[in-house]
């Protein structure tokens, strides 16, 4: 009877020894995204870029010889949401590193959590300056948008070959605010000139004051840092003052609406994105393949950034050599990876340093037209 | 400076001018001839806009794109504000005609956001904006230094017809002269026969199927077009009649063009003074010149 007993609490002990052994032998990683509310579509292909590349990882062996496990979570595209799911993915389900999330202003309610508890997070599309702020763990996949506004000048200027542009921005706006600065800056500092350099209200429909004070000083670009509405009312408008040169602007452009409103006034006008399917580099054009066999439609920018921000941190797990958070966050520091959207390093802020690409409209399609590296 | 008070930049302020004409022609005969200030009347300028659009996505599988679509936009916007207006002076502003007149303008409010809301709720309207089609081809003009597309020519014809009309129906007919009649003295107008109520319904129409052509005109030029877009326009278009004298019709036309030519330079400036400008104007003209530039004198205002 005895004996028995000591078996079975052997048997009980070595199928524990055993269980938590088979446990060691995947790697846990978080994945946070907004399946409901506001941004669910966003989520969506976020979600389907994070899978895809676990399973490709997985297929080719995992990380570390072990299999990867992600746990994900959904944000809802709410803060509150959001901190209760980055506690719950590492205080329950314990994972080594967290990659998510998509809006900024639910990274910026995940990052403290992360950080507090030394865990690795790469946000995906949140490109909110302040997010990789909060502290050395936290990363993004995404450029900040800032950075648009200078890619956006050196294409003016190196390949428009445009000495003088002028800016039209929306004043109650960081985003477009930020993108124009930027773009001057750059603008300026590689030996053009900014010959115009005006804001307007939001929500106004009549920009023909501005434009046409701007368009006085003969620009050979105009450029455009609003969101697509805007942006359709200014190219109309632009194009009724007579201005034939092409304009620029940065994602904010991204919508069918554009061309719909905008028609032939923004034909030959170019903007700057993550990513676009048509480039020709093997890598974007086998992961387009991949996905669009796996999910039925073409990836979006942000399955690109949910696919490349996945990759950077297993890349990151499997330099490291370890889960363990802090030797993560080293290799991440040093990652210099080529992904879907560009060659990526980090800089001091853990914002990636990698290429944009420029899209052109042509017979009322976006079409992939360059790269440009920083 | 020249880039400021250009010969483009008077073109462009007074595109502006003639839209806020049309929607001030609106505000000043209403009030002259009720006392009423309706703030709802920006919203009819927003109802024109979406007539004119629905005409054209109706109209489009049997109406030749261009000309004849352009005006059968045109008289949807017109037909469409007319009945929004006639239809907010029978059921808001009606019941209220003898109370005190701080009711009928609480009320006008009411109807305004009535509308705003209506709009937004319904589903195949909603909140979001919608680009406005081009319902006819862009040509450009160069003139000296100036570009003027035949929008601007559009724009500013479509408003002087309208407000040519306005005046012979005015100086010229029967029903001009009641609207005079009224404007003047109610009661003794009463007494002569006229009938006050329909020539209060005549006002509404002629009011708001002007802001409705305003709406198929802004539309054209700013193709932009939501609930909302009515607020702005209305704010100014009253600010523009208050200035010209409220109740004076060429005081209307004239502060219009005034309000578009002065928020142009002021943009062209600043873009911040220029959203402010309008408001700038309203308390000079308050502290100033309460009557407007042509405005009579009258012992009470609002």
């Amino acid at each position: 009877m005895k004996s028995t007993l000591v078996s079975a609490a052997l048997a009980v002990a070595l199928a524990g020894s055993f269980l938590a052994c088979d446990k060691n032998k995947e790697i846990k990683i978080g994945g946070v995204g907004p399946m409901t509310g506001e941004a669910a579509t966003f989520g969506a292909s976020t979600k389907n870029g994070y899978d895809m590349a676990v399973a490709e990882w997985n297929a080719k062996g995992g990380v570390l010889g072990k299999q990867i496990k992600m746990f994900f979570a959904d944000d809802k595209g709410d803060p509150a949401e959001g901190a209760t799911v980055f506690t719950k993915l590492i205080d329950e389900n314990k994972v080594c590193a967290v990659i998510g999330t998509v809006m900024s202003k639910v990274s910026l309610a995940g990052a403290p959590i992360c950080q507090n508890a030394k865990i690795p997070m790469i946000a995906t599309s949140s490109t909110n300056p302040k997010v990789t702020d909060v502290g050395d763990y936290i990363y993004r996949a995404c450029f900040i948008d800032p950075f648009q506004g200078t890619v956006g000048a050196m294409f003016a200027y190196n390949d428009l070959k445009a000495k003088n542009a002028a800016c039209i921005f929306d004043v109650g706006n960081d985003y477009t605010k930020g993108l124009s600065e930027f773009f001057k800056a750059k603008f300026t500092a590689l030996g053009g000139t900014v010959v115009g350099y005006e804001g307007h209200a939001t929500g106004t429909t009549d920009f023909k004051a501005q434009l046409t004070k701007v368009l006085a000083a003969k620009p050979d670009v105009l450029y455009v840092s609003d969101y697509y509405n805007d942006v359709a009312l200014i190219a109309k408008q632009a194009r009724e003052l007579g201005f034939k040169g092409p304009m620029l602007g940065g994602d904010g452009w991204d919508s069918p609406k554009l061309m719909e409103v905008g028609g032939s006034a923004v034909e030959g006008c170019y903007f700057t994105n993550h990513y676009s399917q048509d480039d020709s580099s093997p890598l974007v054009q086998s992961f387009v393949k991949s996905y669009t066999a796996k999910y039925g439609s073409a990836p979006d920018a942000l399955a690109a950034l949910g696919y490349d921000a996945t990759n950077i941190m297993l890349n990151a797990i499997q330099t490291a050599g370890s889960t363990d958070g802090d030797k993560i966050k080293t290799a991440l520091a040093a990652t210099d990876l080529k992904t879907v959207t560009g060659q990526v390093k980090f800089d001091d802020h853990r914002n990636p340093v990698k290429s944009a690409v420029i899209i052109e409209i042509l017979g009322g399609k976006q079409v992939f037209k360059t790269t440009v590296n920083p | 400076m020249g880039s400021i008070f250009s010969l483009q930049q008077i073109i462009n302020g007074l595109q502006l001018g003639a839209i806020y004409a049309l929607i001030a022609l609106g505000y000043t005969m209403v009030y002259g001839i009720v006392r009423l200030i309706n703030f709802a009347h920006g919203d009819f300028f927003m109802v024109g806009a979406y007539a004119a659009y629905g005409a054209f996505y109706l109209f489009n599988f049997f109406l030749p794109q261009g000309n004849t679509m352009a005006f059968a936009a045109l008289i949807m916007a017109m037909l469409g504000s007319g009945a929004i207006a006639l239809i907010a002076n029978k059921f808001a502003y009606k019941p209220l005609r003898y109370k005190p007149r701080l009711s009928s303008l609480v009320t006008a409010i009411g109807v305004s956001m009535l509308l705003e809301y209506l709009f937004s709720a319904l589903p195949f309207i909603g909140p979001s904006p919608r680009g406005f089609p081009d319902l006819l081809a862009k040509h450009i003009y160069h003139i000296g230094p100036a570009e003027i597309s035949n929008y601007v020519v559009i724009d500013l014809s479509v408003a002087a017809v309208l407000m040519i009309g306005l005046t012979i129906l005015i100086q010229r007919t029967p029903m001009g002269r009641a609207m005079r009649a009224v404007s003047q003295d109610k009661d003794a107008a009463k007494l002569m026969g006229i009938d006050v109520e329909r020539v209060i319904s005549f006002t509404f129409l002629i009011g708001g199927s002007f802001a409705g052509a305003a709406g198929l005109l802004a539309g054209l030029t700013y193709p932009r077009i939501q609930p909302y877009m009515g607020i702005l326009p209305g704010l100014k278009a009253f600010i523009a009649a208050v200035l010209g004298g409220i109740g004076n019709i060429p005081g209307a036309v004239l502060g219009a063009f005034i309000m578009g030519l002065a928020e142009t330079f002021a943009t062209a400036f600043n873009s911040l003074l220029g959203e402010g400008i309008a408001f700038v104007i309203l308390i000079v003209v308050l502290l100033l010149r309460p009557n407007g530039i042509l405005g009579e004198k009258t012992a009470d205002k609002i």
